[in-house]
Order: structure tokens, then sequence, then C-alpha cells
């Protein structure tokens, strides 16, 4: 039996949670989900040490409690059709149908091959953040952080709270354009704050502009790095290395519900109008799946579209402080745009697709996804092509393409669950 | 801070309770899985998207270990 909802909202970050929290305080009947074991999405995920950031915790609490929320962890989405939802857990499949739907699945990381990414001690930036939460073990290991953004400065801090011996922050953008960067922050007063912040718990770990990690060393493990930056090539031992070159938006969901897109550099990202609804009438989407615009964009725009799903009113004061938001989203594009340099890292042997170990070389005679997927598997394994997909388009090689469901892999009975509910149904 | 006990490759262990399996892994240094040719593989992108992380957790194959907390006599069989 399908189980109906007034407002259903996927992922439970700051934008879906902003926008349960509108939505509740509207009288509707909410069901949220995601795919993790607690809320709070990426960037304010659960340390199960320290517990979560004070502001997500009342947010959380609240829509948590509530006795018209339904919240649903660990919970993906396989597919989507016309107002229906099939889910899955550990334990079983269901359908959820909605009035209004929002959309707050976040980003994930943009992850670039380079000589040596496939091994162990290798990870993304916010890769080893989530990790070290997660209670991985840091406590006197030598870690670098490396790619690209503010983000860095975050895991730096996260790295070293669980005591790593954090060698470095290597930024591939330039000195000069991260000062100029810093120059402009007066703009965004809590911005500016946050990095003064970070600045101070980060006292003595060295920060490296114009500097890019071009190779990773060990037998069955990371042992050696080598850094080309404004000093020249350096080698040098550490435990852990974490890279990561920003983020991109999460949108297997919406295309599969037909969802407008448009494009933020090499990467598709959902349109939506000043009220974060989407070109779909009843779907609304907000947060970084409408372009990467940091966790302040997503707050508003998760409680513009929880309104705006409720037909509540929304105050031009909101919508102001979004557009304010979303031109710092536009300034870190900007300064932190990525050198060309690393889009050519590679080398012939070096595994684009690591879930089919399909080296780069492979791919040389492709011009688009489908046709290397064919001949190569490349984007055939359990990731769907999330990672390579993202990174043959941000190298500038196809488009991502060929997504359709499951959204993610999904278990036989699952699939059962969807044929045995559709009148006519058959798997895409 | 309280702990669950439970077995990766047959040998058993206290870990806290509330980290993930991924992270009682890297605590006694195992190795996740191999790749399809055959090289050794461990938690890459921590947020359930790269799969690398994939062991077998009470029977259960391919389960992400980055995304499952630890429980009470839990048995987890990594791919080595």
């Amino acid at each position: 039996m399908t189980e109906h909802y007034d407002v259903v909202i996927v992922g439970a970050g700051p934008a879906g949670l902003a926008a349960a929290e509108a939505a509740l305080a509207h009288g509707a009947r909410v069901a949220w989900l995601d795919a993790q074991a607690t809320a709070g999405g990426q960037v304010w995920r659960r340390d199960v040490e320290h517990g979560w950031p004070p502001r997500a915790q009342r947010v959380i609490e609240y829509v948590t409690q509530h006795a018209n929320a339904t919240w649903m962890p660990q919970t993906q989405v396989v597919t989507a059709e016309a107002s229906e939802l099939l889910l899955q857990n550990e334990s079983r499949a269901w359908r959820i149908s909605y009035d209004a739907l929002v959309l707050a699945t976040g980003a994930r990381e943009l992850l670039l091959p380079f000589p040596g990414w496939t091994l162990p001690g290798v990870t993304g930036a916010g890769g080893l953040q989530a990790l070290a939460k997660q209670g991985w073990p840091l406590a006197g290991r030598r870690v670098v952080i490396a790619g690209s953004g503010p983000l860095l400065l975050a895991v730096a801090a996260t790295a070293k709270r669980h005591g790593a011996h954090v060698l470095g922050i290597y930024e591939q953008a330039s000195a000069a354009t991260v000062h100029n960067f810093a120059q402009k922050l007066w703009r965004w007063p809590g911005k500016a704050l946050q990095a003064v912040s970070l600045r101070a718990r980060l006292a003595g770990i060295p920060y490296r502009c114009g500097s890019i990690v071009t190779r990773a060393l060990g037998d069955s493990t990371l042992q050696l790095i080598e850094v080309d930056g404004p000093r020249g090539v350096e080698r040098f031992e550490c435990d852990q290395l974490a890279v990561g070159y920003g983020l991109v938006p999460n949108v297997e969901l919406a295309h599969a519900l037909g969802c407008a897109m448009k494009y933020e550099g090499a990467h598709p990202c959902i349109e939506v109008d000043a009220m974060q609804c989407t070109s779909v009438p009843h779907i609304y989407a907000a947060g970084e799946v409408c372009g990467i615009g940091g966790h302040d964009c997503a707050w508003l725009e998760g409680r513009i579209a929880g309104l705006a799903a409720t037909n509540a009113s929304i105050g031009a004061s909101l919508l102001r402080k979004q557009h304010h938001a979303r031109t710092f989203a536009a300034a870190l594009r900007e300064y932190f745009a990525l050198d060309p340099y690393i889009h050519d890292l590679s080398e012939p042997d070096t595994l684009i697709c690591r879930c089919e170990d399909v080296p780069l070389r492979a791919l040389e005679d492709y011009d688009d996804a489908r046709n290397a997927k064919l001949a190569t598997r490349c984007g055939m394994g359990a990731c769907q092509g999330r990672v390579c997909g993202t990174a043959l388009a941000e190298l500038g090689r196809f488009p991502r393409s060929g997504l359709r469901p499951p959204l993610f892999p999904t278990r036989l009975a699952t699939l059962g669950e969807l044929h045995s509910s559709c009148s006519q149904g058959s798997i895409p | 801070m309280s702990t669950v006990r439970i077995e990766i490759d047959g040998e058993t262990l206290d870990v806290p309770a509330g980290i993930t399996v991924a992270a009682a892994i890297a605590r006694v240094e195992r190795p996740f899985r191999r790749s399809v040719k055959g090289h050794a593989r461990a938690p890459f992108c921590g947020m359930g998207i790269c799969f690398e992380c994939r062991v077998r957790i009470n029977g259960v194959a391919q389960q992400r270990a980055c995304m499952i907390a630890v429980h009470e006599g839990m048995q987890v069989v990594t791919d080595d």
C-alpha cells in the first residue's frame, strides 16, 4: 500500500531540515528521508565524539520530535513515477505519494583522477571529514589536505580535532586569487567570521596556494605524495591524503522526475524559479542541488521551498537573503575556478573508472559516454558513473549520460515490489 | 564511551558504539575489498557514493561500510 503525505522531503541536510521545519509550522504532514543513518546531511554531519553543531541540533530535534513528521533514515529512493517514490531501506521496499515534493539531495564531491588516486589512504577531502566524524582513526596520522575551496579549511579543522598531524593544506588557486577572495569577504560577514575562526584553529598548519597534488605512491597503501607548486615539485611521506576539487549536485532523482536542468560548468543542476519550484508542478528543489551555494543558501532555499510547498506566504526579506547568499556562491565559483592543469594529471594507465578498473588509455577512442561504456564497461559499476562519469565530464571528455532507474544498486526483492504494484509496470 | 563487540574476518574486537563499520575496519588496519583486477581498495568518498568500501555484513554482501554503524554481535567479512 502507498503511504501518502502532504509534503515529502528527500535529503536531511540544511535544505531538507529548513523545508521540513517550515512545512511543519504550517500544519503539513511531512515525511523526510535520507540515505544516511542520522540527519544533518554532509555539512551538519553528526560527529560520534562531538555531536551535531548546535544550530543543527536545535532544528533536528524540532523536526524529529514533531508529531506530524515521519523520519525515514537509511532510506534510498530507488525510482520515481507520477507523484510516487519507491523507497528501500535495510529491510523493506515501499511506496510513498505526496501533494508536494522537495528535492534537497545536496551534493557530492568532485573527485578527479591522478596517478595513485585509487590507493587505500587516498580519500576525498569532504570524504575524510565524513569518515573522521564517524570514528575513522586519525590520531597521530600524517594527513595532507588538498584540492580547492574553503572546504579544505573545515576538513583540516576536523582532522586536527580528531588528533591528526596535518602536514599542510594545498590549494590549487593561486595566492593572489585567494588573497583577492579574502578581500571581498566583508560582503558576507558570517563567512568572514567563519574564515577567521577557522584560520585561528589551524594556526601552525601550512596553507600553500597554487599547489596541486600530482601523484600518490605506495605499494598497496599510500606512502608518498608528489606536490607541484611555486616551490617546484616536492615529494614527501604521509599516511592519509584527502583531495577534493569542489562539489557536484546530486541530480539523479530530479532527472528521473523530469525536472529541467541548467549547467554550472560541466555539471547539471536543477533549474528553479524564485519560489524554488522546478519545471515540474508540485516539485520543489533547494540547496546544493540547484547549484553549489553552501549551507546558508541551502538553509534559506529550504525554508522558501517548505513555505511554497504548503502554499504559505514568503516574505521579501527571505528572498533578498537568499539572493545575497547566491552571490557568495558565484564569487566562490569565480575565485576557485580549477586550473586546467588539474584536468591533465592522469597518465594512460591511470584508472578512470574505479568500479571496473578502466584506464584512461582504453577511453581515448570514444567521444560519448554510452559508446565508451558499451566497449570498456566504464561507468557500469556500482557507483553508476557518479565518480568516473562526473570526472570525465569535468575533464572535458564527454558528458555523463544514461541516467536511469534504479537510482542506486537495489535488491531484487525491491524490483519485485516495483513490478507487483505497477498495473502495467516495467523496469525502464 | 560505551563499546560494542563485533567480529571482523573472525577476529573479535571491542569498538566504540556509534562508529561505522568502515571506521572499525580501519582500526584493525584490514583491507576492505579487491577491485575487479585485484587491487586493494578502501573508503574513498566517505558518503555512500563511490562504493569502494563494500564488505559483507552479517552475511549480506556488497554493503557500504561507511553507511552502517556497528552493532553488538555484528559479523564483518572483508574481501581480501
